[in-house]
Protein backbone atom coordinates (compact mmCIF):
# COMPACT_ATOMS: atom_id res chain seq x y z
CA UNK A 1 0.00 0.00 0.00
CA UNK A 2 1.48 3.44 -0.98
CA UNK A 3 1.75 5.84 2.17
CA UNK A 4 2.57 8.97 -0.52
CA UNK A 5 1.04 10.31 -2.92
CA UNK A 6 1.12 8.90 -6.65
CA UNK A 7 3.59 11.76 -7.71
CA UNK A 8 6.26 10.85 -4.87
CA UNK A 9 6.32 6.96 -5.31
CA UNK A 10 10.13 7.60 -6.22
CA UNK A 11 10.14 8.53 -2.04
CA UNK A 12 8.15 5.64 -0.37
CA UNK A 13 11.11 4.00 0.28
CA UNK A 14 11.74 6.36 2.99
CA UNK A 15 7.86 6.53 4.77
CA UNK A 16 9.55 4.85 8.22
CA UNK A 17 10.71 8.87 8.56
CA UNK A 18 6.38 9.47 8.35
CA UNK A 19 6.80 10.22 12.09
CA UNK A 20 4.53 12.43 13.72
CA UNK A 21 6.16 13.27 16.70
CA UNK A 22 8.80 15.73 16.85
CA UNK A 23 10.49 13.55 19.72
CA UNK A 24 10.25 10.20 17.37
CA UNK A 25 11.63 12.00 14.49
CA UNK A 26 14.44 13.24 16.76
CA UNK A 27 14.87 9.79 17.95
CA UNK A 28 15.41 8.23 14.65
CA UNK A 29 18.18 10.54 13.75
CA UNK A 30 20.10 10.09 16.89
CA UNK A 31 19.17 6.45 15.93
CA UNK A 32 20.27 6.92 12.48
CA UNK A 33 24.03 6.91 10.31
CA UNK A 34 25.15 9.62 8.58
CA UNK A 35 24.60 6.96 5.49
CA UNK A 36 21.48 6.29 5.90
CA UNK A 37 20.74 10.21 6.24
CA UNK A 38 22.69 11.34 3.67
CA UNK A 39 20.54 8.70 1.33
CA UNK A 40 17.14 10.47 2.49
CA UNK A 41 18.50 13.75 2.17
CA UNK A 42 19.78 13.19 -1.74
CA UNK A 43 16.35 11.60 -2.22
CA UNK A 44 14.29 14.42 -0.61
CA UNK A 45 15.79 17.14 -0.85
CA UNK A 46 15.56 18.09 -4.57
CA UNK A 47 11.81 17.23 -4.63
CA UNK A 48 11.13 19.97 -1.99
CA UNK A 49 9.43 22.42 -4.37
CA UNK A 50 7.43 20.04 -6.07
CA UNK A 51 6.08 18.71 -2.61
CA UNK A 52 5.34 22.21 -1.38
CA UNK A 53 3.69 22.80 -5.13
CA UNK A 54 1.75 19.60 -4.29
CA UNK A 55 0.39 20.62 -0.88
CA UNK A 56 -0.16 24.07 -1.05
CA UNK A 57 -3.19 23.22 -3.03
CA UNK A 58 -4.68 21.51 0.22
CA UNK A 59 -6.46 23.11 2.97
CA UNK A 60 -3.71 22.41 6.06
CA UNK A 61 -6.89 21.76 8.25
CA UNK A 62 -8.47 18.82 5.70
CA UNK A 63 -4.40 17.26 4.27
CA UNK A 64 -5.57 13.81 2.76
CA UNK A 65 -3.47 11.08 4.39
CA UNK A 66 -1.29 10.59 1.73
CA UNK A 67 -0.26 14.40 1.67
CA UNK A 68 -0.31 14.64 5.62
CA UNK A 69 2.46 12.20 5.48
CA UNK A 70 4.71 13.96 2.66
CA UNK A 71 4.36 16.66 4.58
CA UNK A 72 5.67 14.17 7.88
CA UNK A 73 8.99 13.00 5.29
CA UNK A 74 9.87 16.95 5.08
CA UNK A 75 9.39 17.61 9.17
CA UNK A 76 11.94 14.95 9.47
CA UNK A 77 14.30 16.49 6.44
CA UNK A 78 14.16 19.15 9.03
CA UNK A 79 15.18 16.89 11.86
CA UNK A 80 18.28 15.38 9.56
CA UNK A 81 19.25 19.02 8.01
CA UNK A 82 21.84 20.13 10.33
CA UNK A 83 23.38 16.36 11.29
CA UNK A 84 23.82 16.95 7.08
CA UNK A 85 24.26 20.32 6.33
CA UNK A 86 26.48 21.06 9.10
CA UNK A 87 27.79 18.52 12.51
CA UNK A 88 28.68 15.95 9.78
CA UNK A 89 27.18 13.42 12.73
CA UNK A 90 23.94 12.79 13.88
CA UNK A 91 24.11 13.95 17.33
CA UNK A 92 24.05 17.43 18.29
CA UNK A 93 27.87 18.73 19.15
CA UNK A 94 28.65 19.16 22.48
CA UNK A 95 24.92 18.32 23.47
CA UNK A 96 26.14 15.55 25.58
CA UNK A 97 23.53 14.10 27.16
CA UNK A 98 20.68 16.63 26.98
CA UNK A 99 17.69 15.94 26.25
CA UNK A 100 14.79 18.63 25.17
CA UNK A 101 11.77 17.88 24.83
CA UNK A 102 8.78 18.55 22.32
CA UNK A 103 5.54 18.95 24.65
CA UNK A 104 3.30 20.70 21.71
CA UNK A 105 2.98 21.74 18.48
CA UNK A 106 0.51 22.88 15.75
CA UNK A 107 -2.35 19.99 14.97
CA UNK A 108 -0.95 19.34 11.63
CA UNK B 1 36.71 47.26 17.97
CA UNK B 2 33.42 49.26 18.59
CA UNK B 3 30.97 48.49 15.82
CA UNK B 4 27.39 50.11 17.73
CA UNK B 5 27.91 53.20 19.83
CA UNK B 6 28.21 52.73 23.56
CA UNK B 7 26.50 55.24 26.39
CA UNK B 8 28.82 58.60 27.39
CA UNK B 9 30.15 56.69 30.30
CA UNK B 10 32.12 54.44 28.20
CA UNK B 11 30.05 51.12 28.85
CA UNK B 12 26.65 49.78 29.27
CA UNK B 13 27.38 48.22 32.64
CA UNK B 14 28.95 51.65 33.85
CA UNK B 15 25.75 53.86 32.31
CA UNK B 16 23.65 51.97 35.19
CA UNK B 17 25.27 53.10 38.36
CA UNK B 18 23.54 50.44 40.82
CA UNK B 19 26.24 47.84 39.06
CA UNK B 20 29.85 47.45 39.99
CA UNK B 21 31.97 46.45 37.35
CA UNK B 22 33.86 44.03 39.48
CA UNK B 23 34.46 40.51 39.75
CA UNK B 24 31.32 38.47 40.53
CA UNK B 25 30.70 36.00 43.24
CA UNK B 26 28.64 32.53 41.61
CA UNK B 27 27.59 31.29 45.57
CA UNK B 28 24.11 32.22 44.58
CA UNK B 29 24.20 29.33 42.46
CA UNK B 30 25.81 26.99 44.85
CA UNK B 31 24.64 27.35 48.03
CA UNK B 32 21.50 25.45 49.71
CA UNK B 33 20.92 28.07 52.01
CA UNK B 34 21.07 30.75 49.30
CA UNK B 35 18.23 28.52 47.66
CA UNK B 36 15.88 28.66 50.34
CA UNK B 37 16.13 32.09 50.49
CA UNK B 38 15.40 32.65 47.06
CA UNK B 39 12.16 30.66 47.28
CA UNK B 40 10.85 32.58 49.55
CA UNK B 41 11.97 36.08 48.66
CA UNK B 42 11.43 35.56 44.99
CA UNK B 43 9.56 32.89 44.13
CA UNK B 44 7.10 33.74 46.86
CA UNK B 45 6.84 37.30 46.59
CA UNK B 46 7.14 38.21 42.53
CA UNK B 47 4.82 37.59 39.79
CA UNK B 48 5.57 34.49 38.33
CA UNK B 49 4.32 34.10 34.33
CA UNK B 50 2.35 31.12 33.87
CA UNK B 51 0.90 31.24 30.95
CA UNK B 52 -1.61 32.66 28.34
CA UNK B 53 -5.21 33.15 27.83
CA UNK B 54 -5.51 31.48 24.73
CA UNK B 55 -4.59 28.18 26.85
CA UNK B 56 -7.74 29.08 28.37
CA UNK B 57 -10.24 29.88 25.19
CA UNK B 58 -13.73 28.97 27.04
CA UNK B 59 -15.75 28.79 30.70
CA UNK B 60 -14.36 25.92 32.00
CA UNK B 61 -10.75 25.86 30.43
CA UNK B 62 -8.15 25.03 33.36
CA UNK B 63 -5.13 24.17 33.40
CA UNK B 64 -2.47 23.74 35.99
CA UNK B 65 0.80 24.85 37.49
CA UNK B 66 3.20 23.24 39.89
CA UNK B 67 5.74 25.55 41.11
CA UNK B 68 7.93 23.74 43.41
CA UNK B 69 10.30 26.90 44.42
CA UNK B 70 6.87 27.25 45.97
CA UNK B 71 5.74 24.22 47.16
CA UNK B 72 2.20 24.85 45.55
CA UNK B 73 0.53 23.21 42.57
CA UNK B 74 -2.01 25.94 41.21
CA UNK B 75 -5.30 25.59 39.11
CA UNK B 76 -6.07 28.58 36.38
CA UNK B 77 -9.10 28.47 35.17
CA UNK B 78 -11.70 30.26 33.26
CA UNK B 79 -15.23 31.04 34.85
CA UNK B 80 -17.82 33.57 34.11
CA UNK B 81 -15.66 36.45 35.98
CA UNK B 82 -12.76 36.27 34.01
CA UNK B 83 -9.48 34.03 34.81
CA UNK B 84 -8.93 32.82 38.49
CA UNK B 85 -6.21 31.29 40.45
CA UNK B 86 -6.66 28.43 43.29
CA UNK B 87 -4.43 26.63 45.15
CA UNK B 88 -4.64 22.91 44.15
CA UNK B 89 -5.55 21.97 47.25
CA UNK B 90 -8.67 20.19 48.33
CA UNK B 91 -10.71 21.79 51.80
CA UNK B 92 -11.50 18.75 52.97
CA UNK B 93 -8.03 17.08 54.22
CA UNK B 94 -5.63 18.52 51.92
CA UNK B 95 -6.00 15.95 48.71
CA UNK B 96 -4.39 17.74 45.45
CA UNK B 97 -7.69 18.91 43.87
CA UNK B 98 -7.25 18.37 39.78
CA UNK B 99 -4.86 15.58 38.33
CA UNK B 100 -4.25 12.83 35.53
CA UNK B 101 -3.29 9.94 36.92
CA UNK B 102 0.59 11.04 38.41
CA UNK B 103 -0.54 13.67 40.65
CA UNK B 104 2.96 15.41 39.81
CA UNK B 105 2.48 15.93 36.60
CA UNK B 106 0.59 19.38 35.03
CA UNK B 107 -2.91 18.57 33.10
CA UNK B 108 -5.21 20.61 31.36
CA UNK B 109 -8.88 20.30 29.55
CA UNK B 110 -12.05 21.80 30.85
CA UNK B 111 -14.51 21.07 33.73
CA UNK B 112 -18.40 22.03 35.08
CA UNK B 113 -16.40 21.75 38.15
CA UNK B 114 -13.58 19.90 40.09
CA UNK B 115 -14.80 17.07 42.40
CA UNK B 116 -11.75 15.54 44.87
CA UNK B 117 -10.78 12.36 43.90
CA UNK B 118 -10.44 11.29 47.59
CA UNK B 119 -14.05 11.67 49.16
CA UNK B 120 -15.71 13.75 46.65
CA UNK B 121 -16.20 17.23 47.78
CA UNK B 122 -17.22 19.59 44.76
CA UNK B 123 -15.93 22.99 44.45
CA UNK B 124 -17.52 25.15 41.06
CA UNK B 125 -15.75 27.43 38.73
CA UNK B 126 -15.17 30.29 41.19
CA UNK B 127 -13.62 28.10 44.05
CA UNK B 128 -17.33 27.82 45.95
CA UNK B 129 -17.30 24.57 47.94
CA UNK B 130 -20.72 23.10 46.58
CA UNK B 131 -21.08 19.90 47.64
CA UNK B 132 -19.94 17.83 50.65
CA UNK B 133 -20.00 13.96 50.95
CA UNK B 134 -22.53 12.61 53.58
CA UNK B 135 -22.48 16.46 54.96
CA UNK B 136 -24.96 15.33 57.95
CA UNK B 137 -21.54 14.13 59.56
CA UNK B 138 -19.75 16.63 59.98
CA UNK B 139 -19.94 19.61 62.63
CA UNK B 140 -22.12 22.64 61.39
CA UNK B 141 -20.00 22.79 58.58
CA UNK B 142 -20.63 26.06 56.88
CA UNK B 143 -19.32 25.26 53.60
CA UNK B 144 -19.05 28.66 52.74
CA UNK B 145 -16.10 28.49 54.86
CA UNK B 146 -14.63 26.19 52.62
CA UNK B 147 -13.75 27.59 49.63
CA UNK B 148 -10.31 27.03 47.51
CA UNK B 149 -7.88 28.90 48.42
CA UNK B 150 -7.31 32.22 45.92
CA UNK B 151 -4.02 32.90 44.38
CA UNK B 152 -3.46 36.51 43.45
CA UNK B 153 -3.67 35.71 39.44
CA UNK B 154 -3.78 39.23 36.83
CA UNK B 155 -2.93 39.44 33.14
CA UNK B 156 -0.51 41.57 31.13
CA UNK B 157 -1.33 41.89 27.21
CA UNK B 158 -2.64 37.77 27.45
CA UNK B 159 -0.07 36.37 29.74
CA UNK B 160 -1.81 35.41 32.94
CA UNK B 161 0.84 35.81 36.08
CA UNK B 162 0.24 34.70 39.76
CA UNK B 163 1.64 35.93 42.71
CA UNK B 164 1.80 33.48 46.17
CA UNK B 165 2.20 36.82 48.51
CA UNK B 166 -0.73 37.34 49.61
CA UNK B 167 -0.42 40.54 51.96
CA UNK B 168 1.37 41.99 48.42
CA UNK B 169 -0.17 45.40 46.99
CA UNK B 170 1.89 46.09 43.99
CA UNK B 171 0.11 45.32 40.74
CA UNK B 172 1.57 43.43 37.92
CA UNK B 173 1.39 46.34 35.31
CA UNK B 174 3.04 48.27 38.23
CA UNK B 175 5.81 45.63 39.20
CA UNK B 176 6.42 44.75 35.20
CA UNK B 177 6.98 48.32 34.54
CA UNK B 178 7.83 50.67 31.42
CA UNK B 179 10.06 47.71 29.81
CA UNK B 180 6.69 45.88 29.43
CA UNK B 181 4.67 49.13 28.93
CA UNK B 182 6.66 49.62 26.10
CA UNK B 183 5.93 45.95 24.15
CA UNK B 184 1.98 46.87 24.75
CA UNK B 185 -0.09 46.48 21.38
CA UNK B 186 2.17 43.72 20.03
CA UNK B 187 0.19 40.84 18.43
CA UNK B 188 0.62 38.41 20.90
CA UNK B 189 -2.67 36.84 20.64
CA UNK B 190 -2.45 36.42 16.82
CA UNK B 191 0.96 34.37 16.90
CA UNK B 192 -1.39 30.69 18.06
CA UNK B 193 0.40 28.18 16.01
CA UNK B 194 2.94 27.13 19.29
CA UNK B 195 5.84 24.96 19.68
CA UNK B 196 6.37 24.08 23.28
CA UNK B 197 9.48 22.12 24.60
CA UNK B 198 10.53 20.99 28.26
CA UNK B 199 13.76 20.50 29.89
CA UNK B 200 15.27 18.82 33.49
CA UNK B 201 18.60 20.56 33.65
CA UNK B 202 21.33 20.05 36.21
CA UNK B 203 21.95 23.57 36.57
CA UNK B 204 20.98 26.61 38.95
CA UNK B 205 17.81 28.31 36.88
CA UNK B 206 19.82 31.53 36.93
CA UNK B 207 22.31 30.10 35.26
CA UNK B 208 20.66 28.89 32.12
CA UNK B 209 18.98 33.02 32.12
CA UNK B 210 22.58 33.70 31.88
CA UNK B 211 23.47 31.81 28.85
CA UNK B 212 20.45 33.36 27.11
CA UNK B 213 20.66 36.76 28.54
CA UNK B 214 24.35 37.29 26.97
CA UNK B 215 25.34 36.17 23.34
CA UNK B 216 29.41 36.77 23.80
CA UNK B 217 28.72 33.08 23.92
CA UNK B 218 27.26 32.71 20.52
CA UNK B 219 29.98 32.75 17.97
CA UNK B 220 31.85 30.35 19.81
CA UNK B 221 29.78 27.88 21.57
CA UNK B 222 27.31 27.91 18.14
CA UNK B 223 29.76 28.66 16.07
CA UNK B 224 29.49 25.75 13.57
CA UNK B 225 25.47 26.72 13.07
CA UNK B 226 26.29 28.52 10.40
CA UNK B 227 28.73 27.77 7.35
CA UNK B 228 32.17 27.21 7.87
CA UNK B 229 33.42 30.75 6.74
CA UNK B 230 30.72 32.68 8.15
CA UNK B 231 31.14 30.82 11.70
CA UNK B 232 35.01 32.04 11.43
CA UNK B 233 33.93 35.96 10.33
CA UNK B 234 31.62 35.60 12.89
CA UNK B 235 33.97 34.22 15.60
CA UNK B 236 36.11 37.14 14.72
CA UNK B 237 34.06 39.56 14.60
CA UNK B 238 32.77 38.79 18.23
CA UNK B 239 29.25 39.85 19.06
CA UNK B 240 28.56 43.34 21.00
CA UNK B 241 24.48 44.13 21.35
CA UNK B 242 23.02 46.77 19.81
CA UNK B 243 21.58 48.40 22.94
CA UNK B 244 20.48 47.27 26.99
CA UNK B 245 17.84 48.20 29.28
CA UNK B 246 17.50 47.95 32.47
CA UNK B 247 14.31 49.26 34.42
CA UNK B 248 14.08 47.67 38.26
CA UNK B 249 14.50 44.27 38.09
CA UNK B 250 13.55 43.85 34.69
CA UNK B 251 16.40 44.15 31.42
CA UNK B 252 16.61 43.75 28.13
CA UNK B 253 19.25 43.17 24.91
CA UNK B 254 18.50 44.17 21.85
CA UNK B 255 20.65 42.11 19.52
CA UNK B 256 21.44 42.55 15.60
CA UNK B 257 20.80 39.89 12.90
CA UNK B 258 20.94 39.87 8.90
CA UNK B 259 19.93 36.51 8.27
CA UNK B 260 16.53 36.70 7.00
CA UNK B 261 16.51 37.24 4.34
CA UNK B 262 20.87 37.12 4.14
CA UNK B 263 23.00 39.87 2.63
CA UNK B 264 24.57 36.76 0.96
CA UNK B 265 22.96 33.69 0.60
CA UNK B 266 25.92 31.44 1.09
CA UNK B 267 26.22 32.29 4.62
CA UNK B 268 23.40 29.93 5.61
CA UNK B 269 22.78 26.06 5.27
CA UNK B 270 20.67 24.59 1.61
CA UNK B 271 17.38 24.00 3.03
CA UNK B 272 17.49 27.69 4.54
CA UNK B 273 17.85 29.02 1.71
CA UNK B 274 15.43 26.62 -0.52
CA UNK B 275 12.97 27.27 2.21
CA UNK B 276 13.60 30.91 3.28
CA UNK B 277 13.66 30.16 7.36
CA UNK B 278 16.07 29.58 9.92
CA UNK B 279 17.11 30.27 13.13
CA UNK B 280 15.34 33.74 13.37
CA UNK B 281 12.14 32.56 11.57
CA UNK B 282 10.28 32.47 8.52
CA UNK B 283 11.71 35.26 6.45
CA UNK B 284 8.86 36.82 5.01
CA UNK B 285 6.70 38.61 8.10
CA UNK B 286 2.77 37.08 8.19
CA UNK B 287 1.40 40.79 8.62
CA UNK B 288 2.50 43.96 9.20
CA UNK B 289 3.49 44.51 12.17
CA UNK B 290 4.13 48.32 13.98
CA UNK B 291 7.07 48.04 16.93
CA UNK B 292 6.05 48.92 20.01
CA UNK B 293 8.86 52.00 21.35
CA UNK B 294 10.36 49.20 23.26
CA UNK B 295 11.57 46.82 20.71
CA UNK B 296 14.66 47.85 18.55
CA UNK B 297 15.69 50.74 20.59
CA UNK B 298 18.28 51.95 19.23
CA UNK B 299 15.50 51.62 15.86
CA UNK B 300 18.99 50.44 14.06
CA UNK B 301 18.25 48.81 10.53
CA UNK B 302 20.01 45.74 11.32
CA UNK B 303 18.03 44.64 14.30
CA UNK B 304 17.17 41.07 14.53
CA UNK B 305 16.35 39.99 18.42
CA UNK B 306 15.32 41.33 21.25
CA UNK B 307 15.13 39.48 24.46
CA UNK B 308 13.63 40.97 27.56
CA UNK B 309 14.40 39.06 31.18
CA UNK B 310 11.11 39.94 33.40
CA UNK B 311 12.34 38.60 36.80
CA UNK B 312 12.57 36.59 38.01
CA UNK B 313 12.62 33.69 35.78
CA UNK B 314 10.31 34.58 32.27
CA UNK B 315 11.92 35.95 28.84
CA UNK B 316 10.52 37.02 25.98
CA UNK B 317 12.39 37.15 22.38
CA UNK B 318 10.56 39.19 19.75
CA UNK B 319 12.24 38.19 16.50
CA UNK B 320 12.15 40.90 13.85
CA UNK B 321 10.69 38.52 10.71
CA UNK B 322 7.30 38.72 12.99
CA UNK B 323 7.09 36.10 15.82
CA UNK B 324 7.94 35.31 20.04
CA UNK B 325 9.28 32.74 21.60
CA UNK B 326 9.35 32.62 25.49
CA UNK B 327 11.70 31.24 28.02
CA UNK B 328 11.10 29.84 31.86
CA UNK B 329 12.83 28.34 34.48
CA UNK B 330 11.64 27.13 37.52
CA UNK B 331 14.14 26.11 40.14
CA UNK B 332 13.55 22.15 42.21
CA UNK B 333 16.53 22.68 43.83
CA UNK B 334 19.64 24.78 43.83
CA UNK B 335 21.35 22.76 41.35
CA UNK B 336 18.09 21.55 39.15
CA UNK B 337 15.38 23.37 36.98
CA UNK B 338 12.83 23.06 34.44
CA UNK B 339 13.31 24.92 31.76
CA UNK B 340 9.98 26.01 28.88
CA UNK B 341 10.45 27.58 26.04
CA UNK B 342 7.69 28.09 23.74
CA UNK B 343 7.64 29.31 20.19
CA UNK B 344 4.71 31.29 18.74
CA UNK B 345 4.15 32.12 15.07
CA UNK B 346 1.23 33.00 13.27
CA UNK B 347 -1.31 30.44 12.39
CA UNK B 348 0.62 28.84 8.94
CA UNK B 349 -1.58 29.87 5.80
CA UNK B 350 -0.31 26.53 4.15
CA UNK B 351 2.03 23.71 4.04
CA UNK B 352 4.97 25.76 2.79
CA UNK B 353 4.64 28.30 5.78
CA UNK B 354 4.25 25.56 8.45
CA UNK B 355 7.75 24.01 6.51
CA UNK B 356 9.38 27.33 7.80
CA UNK B 357 8.36 27.19 10.68
CA UNK B 358 8.96 23.67 11.98
CA UNK B 359 13.19 24.26 10.40
CA UNK B 360 12.89 27.40 12.59
CA UNK B 361 11.57 25.03 15.52
CA UNK B 362 14.38 22.47 14.69
CA UNK B 363 17.01 25.06 14.60
CA UNK B 364 16.11 26.46 18.13
CA UNK B 365 16.48 22.91 19.43
CA UNK B 366 20.24 22.44 18.05
CA UNK B 367 20.98 25.76 19.55
CA UNK B 368 19.07 24.92 23.25
CA UNK B 369 20.82 21.32 23.18
CA UNK B 370 24.25 22.89 22.99
CA UNK B 371 22.90 25.79 25.59
CA UNK B 372 21.80 22.94 28.40
CA UNK B 373 24.39 20.74 28.48
CA UNK B 374 27.35 23.65 28.85
CA UNK B 375 25.05 24.37 31.98
CA UNK B 376 25.46 21.34 33.53
CA UNK B 377 29.34 21.34 33.30
CA UNK B 378 29.31 24.69 34.75
CA UNK B 379 27.23 23.93 37.37
CA UNK B 380 29.37 20.99 38.72
CA UNK B 381 32.67 23.19 38.68
CA UNK B 382 31.06 26.21 40.29
CA UNK B 383 30.25 23.56 42.68
CA UNK B 384 33.82 22.64 43.18
CA UNK B 385 34.36 26.04 44.70
CA UNK B 386 38.28 25.97 43.18
CA UNK B 387 37.73 29.47 41.97
CA UNK B 388 35.04 31.47 43.84
CA UNK B 389 34.99 35.38 41.40
CA UNK B 390 34.49 35.80 37.60
CA UNK B 391 35.16 38.11 35.62
CA UNK B 392 32.19 39.97 33.67
CA UNK B 393 32.63 42.21 30.48
CA UNK B 394 29.95 44.68 29.23
CA UNK B 395 28.27 42.47 26.81
CA UNK B 396 27.44 40.58 29.99
CA UNK B 397 25.71 43.31 31.83
CA UNK B 398 22.64 41.53 31.93
CA UNK B 399 23.59 38.59 33.72
CA UNK B 400 25.40 40.90 36.77
CA UNK B 401 22.25 42.68 36.90
CA UNK B 402 20.05 39.45 37.52
CA UNK B 403 22.62 38.10 39.92
CA UNK B 404 22.58 41.43 41.93
CA UNK B 405 18.98 41.37 41.60
CA UNK B 406 18.13 38.56 43.18
CA UNK B 407 20.36 38.92 46.11
CA UNK B 408 19.15 42.04 46.74
CA UNK B 409 15.27 41.09 46.81
CA UNK B 410 16.97 37.94 49.58
CA UNK B 411 18.56 40.61 51.87
CA UNK B 412 15.40 42.60 51.68
CA UNK B 413 13.85 39.21 52.74
CA UNK B 414 16.36 39.12 55.84
CA UNK B 415 16.27 42.38 56.45
CA UNK B 416 12.04 42.50 56.97
CA UNK B 417 11.52 38.80 58.27
CA UNK B 418 12.00 38.04 61.64
CA UNK B 419 14.37 34.76 62.14
CA UNK B 420 15.42 34.89 58.85
CA UNK B 421 19.42 34.63 58.09
CA UNK B 422 21.60 36.00 55.41
CA UNK B 423 22.81 32.90 53.44
CA UNK B 424 26.73 32.70 52.27
CA UNK B 425 25.83 34.20 49.18
CA UNK B 426 24.83 37.68 50.86
CA UNK B 427 27.83 37.95 53.20
S1 LIG C 1 -9.48 15.36 50.73
FE1 LIG C 1 -10.75 16.07 49.17
S2 LIG C 1 -12.66 15.29 49.68
FE2 LIG C 1 -11.40 14.57 51.25
FE1 LIG D 1 23.17 29.89 23.20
Amino acid sequence: MAKLPADFADLEPFTDWCLAAEDDRFAKRYGSNMDEMQTFYDAVFPRMQDALAYLDKFDLDDLPEDAYNLLLLYYSLCTISFPVEAWRQPRVPDAGAAHISNVLAPAV
Amino acid sequence: MAHFPKPAEGSWTQHYPDLSTADASYEDSISPEHYELERKAIFGKTWLNVGRVEQLPKVGSYFTKEIDAARSSVIIVRNAEGIQAFHNVCRHRGNKLVWQDFPREETSGTARQFICKYHAWRYDLGGACTFVQQESEFFDLDKAKYSLADVRCEIWQGFIFINFDKDGTQSLVEYLGPLAAGLEGYPWGEMTAVYKYKSDIGANWKLFIDAFAEFYHAPVLHSRQATAEESRKLQQYGFEALSYQIEGPHSMVSSWGGMSPPKDPRMVKPIERELRTGLFGPWDKPFDIELPPALNPARHKAWGVDSFVFFPNFMILVWEPGWYLTYHYWPTAVNRHTFEAALYFAPAKNATDRLRQELAAATFKEYGLQDANTLEATQSMLESRAVSEFPLNDQEILLRHLHQTARAFCAEYVKTTPGAKPSPALV
